[in-house]
């Protein structure tokens, strides 16, 4: 009875009582949602382009940007949250998915203050993104220009 | 046809983070590192540039651009000054990204109130 629920059986005991994820239900809606939130963001780059005059390049800063108002906005209704629910991945890949890590942070510690709460967990979710992005390219950039030299 | 090819690459790239999410049982941290850490690689072999060319937004909007972007910041600028140039650039590009996310998700901290 005891050896029942010992640390091996623990994991192969809970699996049966956890709720199975419809993995091809799942990647339907991610790769809709995820799409669909690319397709704007080909919208806003074709409209600085064009409108204003930015190279193909320069254009991915306003871009940027402005998908992230967008889901910082979204976040702040509630709305982004949902969204999150029924997409997956889909709506945290693209980098509305990192604006809407650290505004939910930010929001969620909002009652702790605004240095301590705010500022000092805006960074929470998203903060690993920065380091382990940082540290890849300096690596990669180091490697890179050594063997280019 | 750019918004197609930015649909299917965009939603595929988001398909992948699923399966990593179903699957291997990865947090979504876990799974958003992974892909920055690629995009900084794949950038690394300039194999990013050409699906950038090939899918517009579909390469640019998914957090693996960042990683790219990154390491092509720091590589504008080690051209210039050697190995100090990595650190001059390597916030260079992404920069705009990261500022908006900062300012935006403050404002909205003071002018929303949590949900839920």
């Amino acid at each position: 009875m005891s050896n029942k629920f010992d640390k091996q059986n623990y994991k192969n005991t809970v699996k049966s009582y956890q709720p199975k994820p419809n993995l091809f239900l799942n990647c339907i809606k991610a790769f809709i949602i995820g799409g669909l939130i690319c397709v704007i963001g080909q919208a806003l780059t074709d409209f600085y382009i064009n409108v204003f005059g930015y190279s193909e390049k320069d254009a991915a800063s306003p871009t940027a940007a402005t998908l992230i108002l967008i889901s910082a906005l979204l976040t702040g209704l509630g709305i982004y949250d949902k969204l999150a629910q029924f997409a997956g991945a889909g709506s945290a890949v693209p980098i509305t998915g990192f604006a809407n890590a650290i505004t939910s942070a930010a929001l969620e510690h909002k009652s702790e203050g605004y240095v301590l709460g705010v500022g000092g967990n805006m960074f929470k979710l998203a903060g690993s993104v920065i380091v382990y992005g940082t540290v890849s390219a300096y690596i990669v950039g180091i490697i890179r220009y050594l063997i280019t030299q | 046809m750019d918004y197609l090819w930015a649909f299917l690459v965009g939603g595929g790239i988001c398909v992948i983070g699923q399966i990593l999410l179903d699957v291997a049982k990865l947090t979504p941290a876990h799974v958003l590192s992974i892909f920055v850490v690629s995009g900084a690689v794949l950038d690394g072999f300039s194999l990013y540039d050409k699906l950038i060319k090939f899918a517009g937004a579909g390469a640019t909007v998914p957090i693996t651009s960042f990683g790219h972007s990154l390491l092509h910041g720091a590589m504008e600028q080690a051209q210039d000054h050697g190995f100090i140039g990595v650190s001059i650039g390597i916030f260079q590009l992404t920069s705009a990204g990261i500022a908006s996310a900062i300012l935006f998700g403050f404002l909205v901290a003071v002018f929303f109130k949590p949900k839920g």
